[in-house]
C-alpha cells in the first residue's frame, strides 16, 4: 500500500504558512483564467442566445453579414411564401424583413463615441423575435420616427432612456420603448421602423439587408432551405438564426480566450514555480520524515505519489480559492467592439460549472509540474545522510 | 553465540563478512569500516559500543539496508542484501527490519496509532487486522491509553516507546536499535531499556543495539566494541 492520503492532507496543514504563497498564485491565475473564459464564454452566448431555433435568416448569397446584404421586397414575398413559413393566426406569414444601418451613439462608460446597430424592423418583428419583450414604454408605430432601444444600448449611449429625443441620421427621433430580449444581442441595438430608416439614410424603400422567418418547426429549415435554393428568382442564402449569429462571435471570442490561454500561461509559470518552491522547501524541511518512510519500507514510488499528492492538494486549494475568486464575475455585464458586425456589443460574463471544473483541472496542472522535481527528489533522498539530519 | 572473527557457522541469522566502507569527503577517503566480520544468531541481543565517529550508526545502516557498502557481504535470513537495490531492498526492510532511532522519527502529523500502523500498511493485513496489531502492540509497550496522542503530545520516553511498537508491530526478523536512549532521562532510558530487554527475554527477538551508555549496554547478552573499522569482544562480552 503506499504513504496515506491522510499524511499528505495533514502536511499541507501542518505547513499551511509556507504552502500559502503557492496556493495564492495558483488561485490567482485560476481566477483570471475563468474570468477571461467566461468573458469569451458570454461574448459568445450572448451572440449564439441571439438566434432562435424557430428562426431562419435570409441573405444575399454570399453576404457573411446583414450590412453586406440586399435583398429585395419583390424577393422578400416571395421568401415569405415558401414551404415551412410560419403563418399568424390570421394566415399573415411570420417574416420580418430588417434593414440594419451602422452609426455613431455617445458611449457613456469612454465618453467617446462607439458604434451602434440600428435596425430597422417590419410590424412582426416581435411575432419573429419572439424572445424579444418590450419592458418599458411601448412599440414604435410604422412610419413615423420611433425608436425601441435594447436596455443595454440604453444603459450604453447617451440619449436612449424612454422619452429621449436622439438625433442621428439627420433627423430627430423618439424613443418610445425599452426591450429586453434577455441578454442576446438585441439587448445591444436600437430598433426603428424599416421604411423610415431607408428614407432617413436615402436608401431605396423596397430594399432590406435581411429577412427573418420564423419556421413551423425547427425542422422546417431544410425544407424551407431546399424551397429557397430551389427557386430561380432567388440568389440567396438561408441559415438557421442560431448559426448565424453563432459565426458573428467567432473572431472576438476566439481571441478572448487566445489571450486568456496566453495570460494564464504566463502567469501560469510563475506559479508552477511558486508551488515549486514550496514543494522544494516542503521537501528539504522534512527530509528526515521522507528518510524514515523509506526506512520503514515504503518504495521510491510511494514517496513521489506522496509528495506529488500533496502538491496537487495545494494546487487544489489555490484551484478552488481562484473559482470563489472568479466567480463574482458571473452576470457582470460589459461591453467589446465585435468586429464582425463593426458595432459595440454587451455582455454578461458567464462563469459556468464547466468553466469552474476546467479552472480545477488548471490548477491541478500546475500543481503537477511544480511538484514533480521536488517529490522526485525527495524520493532519492540517500536514506542514511537524511536520517542524520535534525 | 555472536562471533566477530568471520568464522560462524552458516546456519547464523546474521553474517557480516569483510565488510568495508569508506566515504568520500573531499578527494579525502575516510575508512570507516574495514573488513568487519560479524555472525549474530536468532534471538540474540547485543550492543554495539564504541567511540563517537567509529562508525557504529554506519554499521546499523548497512545492517539494515538503509546504504550500501564499499565491499563485502551482508547476509540475513539466508538473503544477501548487498545486491539488492532500490524497491527490492525498500520490500526487504519492510518485512525484516525494525528501527528504533535516537530521535524516535515519529511523524509529527500522525497519531501514535498511526505511526504504530505504518509499517503494516506494506502487509496484506486488513484494517481491522492492522488495529489489532497495533493494539496490542501499544499495550506491549504501555501506551494503550495514548492511541489518539500525537508525538507532540507525548513525552520523550512515550515517544520512544510508541516508536518500539512501530518497530515491532510487523514482527520483523530483527530490531536496529541506534542509541534508543541517548535522548532520555535515566528513568524514561530505563522503561525502554526494560521493554528491549522483555522482548528478547520474552519474544525472543533478535536484537542489535548501538548505544554509549554502559547500563543499556549491560542489558545486552553481547557488548562488542567498535575500534578502527572493526569489532572486537568487550568485557561484558559472552
Ligand atoms: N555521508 C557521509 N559522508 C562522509 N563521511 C561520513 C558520512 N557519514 C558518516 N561519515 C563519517 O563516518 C564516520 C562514522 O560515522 P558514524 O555516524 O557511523 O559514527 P558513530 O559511531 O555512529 O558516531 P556517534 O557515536 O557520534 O553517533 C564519522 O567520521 C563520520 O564523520
Ligand atoms: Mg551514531
Amino acid at each position: 500500500m503506499s504513504i496515506p492520503l491522510l499524511y499528505t492532507i495533514r502536511s499541507v496543514r501542518a505547513r499551511w504558512a509556507s504552502n500559502l504563497i503557492a496556493v495564492l498564485g495558483i488561485a490567482g491565475v485560476v481566477a483570471v483564467f475563468v474570468a477571461m473564459m467566461a468573458m469569451a464564454r458570454g461574448f459568445q452566448r450572448t451572440l449564439v442566445e441571439s438566434g432562435s431555433p424557430m428562426n431562419a435568416i435570409v441573405t444575399r448569397g454570399g453576404a457573411t453579414t446583414e450590412m453586406e446584404s440586399v435583398v429585395t421586397l419583390e424577393q422578400e414575398k416571395i421568401i415569405a411564401d415558401a414551404a415551412g413559413v410560419a403563418r399568424s393566426a390570421d394566415g399573415r406569414p411570420l417574416v420580418s424583413g430588417e434593414v440594419v444601418v451602422v452609426t455613431a451613439f455617445h458611449h457613456k462608460r469612454t465618453n467617446s463615441d462607439a458604434l451602434a446597430q440600428v435596425r430597422g424592423v417590419s410590424e412582426d418583428a416581435l411575432r419573429v423575435h419572439d424572445g424579444v419583450h418590450i419592458v418599458r414604454g411601448r412599440f414604435l408605430r410604422p412610419g413615423l420616427a420611433e425608436l425601441v432601444a435594447g436596455k443595454n444600448a440604453s444603459d450604453m449611449y447617451t440619449g436612449f432612456q424612454l422619452g429621449d429625443t436622439p438625433r442621428f441620421g439627420g433627423r430627430t427621433w423618439t424613443v418610445v420603448g425599452i426591450m429586453d430580449s434577455g441578454g442576446s444581442a438585441f439587448d445591444s441595438e436600437v430598433w426603428a421602423d424599416a421604411v423610415v430608416l431607408n428614407q432617413t439614410y436615402k436608401r431605396p424603400a423596397d430594399i432590406f439587408s435581411s429577412v427573418t422567418v420564423r419556421l413551423t418547426s425547427p425542422a422546417a429549415f431544410s425544407a424551407f432551405k431546399s424551397a429557397l435554393s430551389a427557386d430561380p428568382r432567388l440568389t440567396v442564402q438561408a441559415d438557421r438564426e442560431r448559426d448565424y449569429y453563432a459565426k458573428q462571435s467567432g473572431a472576438v471570442s476566439t481571441m478572448i480566450r487566445v489571450l486568456g490561454f496566453l495570460v494564464a500561461f504566463i502567469m501560469g509559470i510563475g506559479a508552477v514555480f511558486g508551488a515549486f518552491n514550496t514543494m522544494y522547501s516542503a521537501v528539504s524541511a522534512r527530509s528526515r520524515e521522507i528518510a524514515t518512510l523509506r526506512a520503514l519500507g515504503f518504495r521510491p514510488g510511494s514517496v513521489v505519489l506522496a509528495f506529488l499528492a500533496e502538491s496537487m492538494v495545494i494546487s487544489l486549494a489555490g484551484g478552488l480559492l481562484g473559482c470563489l475568486a472568479a466567480l463574482p464575475f458571473n452576470g457582470l455585464t460589459t461591453d467589446a467592439l465585435n468586429w464582425q458586425t463593426f458595432s459595440q456589443l454587451a455582455f454578461a460574463f458567464r462563469v459556468t460549472p464547466g468553466l469552474l471544473a476546467w479552472g480545477l483541472a488548471f490548477a491541478l496542472f500546475m500543481g503537477f509540474w511544480g511538484g514533480l522535481l521536488p517529490s522526485i527528489r525527495a524520493a532519492r533522498l540517500p536514506i542514511a545522510t537524511a536520517l542524520r539530519e535534525l | 553465540m555472536v562471533r566477530v572473527d568471520g568464522k560462524g557457522n552458516t546456519g547464523a541469522l546474521v553474517q557480516v563478512r569483510s565488510l568495508d566502507k569508506t566515504y568520500q569527503r573531499g578527494s579525502q577517503e575516510v575508512h570507516v569500516l574495514r573488513g568487519l566480520n560479524l555472525d549474530v544468531e536468532r534471538g540474540e541481543f547485543v550492543a554495539f559500543m564504541g567511540p563517537s565517529g567509529s562508525g557504529k550508526t554506519t554499521l546499523l545502516n548497512l545492517l539494515g539496508g538503509l546504504d550500501l557498502p564499499s565491499r563485502g557481504s551482508i547476509t540475513v535470513d539466508g538473503d544477501e542484501i548487498t545486491h539488492l537495490s532500490g524497491p527490492k531492498l525498500a520490500a526487504w526492510r519492510a518485512r525484516h527490519v525494525g528501527f528504533v532511532f535516537q530521535m524516535y522519527n515519529l511523524l509529527p502529523v500522525l497519531t501514535a496509532f498511526q505511526n504504530v500502523e505504518l509499517p503494516l500498511l506494506l502487509t496484506r493485513l486488513g484494517k481491522a487486522d492492522r488495529r489489532r496489531h497495533v493494539e496490542i502492540a501499544l499495550d506491549l509497550v504501555g501506551l494503550s491509553d495514548r492511541l489518539d496522542h500525537y508525538p507532540r503530545q507525548l513525552s520523550g520516553g512515550q515517544e520512544q516507546r510508541v516508536s518500539i511498537a512501530r518497530a515491532v508491530v510487523a514482527d520483523p526478523t530483527f530490531l536496529l536499535c541506534d542509541e534508543p536512549t541517548g535522548d532520555l532521562d535515566r528513568k524514561s532510558a530505563g522503561e525502554v531499556m526494560a521493554l528491549l530487554e522483555r522482548l528478547s527475554a520474552e519474544f525472543g527477538k533478535t536484537i542489535l543495539m548501538v548505544t554509549h551508555d554502559p547500563r543499556a549496554a549491560e542489558r545486552a547478552g553481547t557488548v562488542l566494541h567498535l575500534e578502527k573499522g572493526e569489532l572486537v569482544e568487550g568485557q561484558g562480552g559472552s
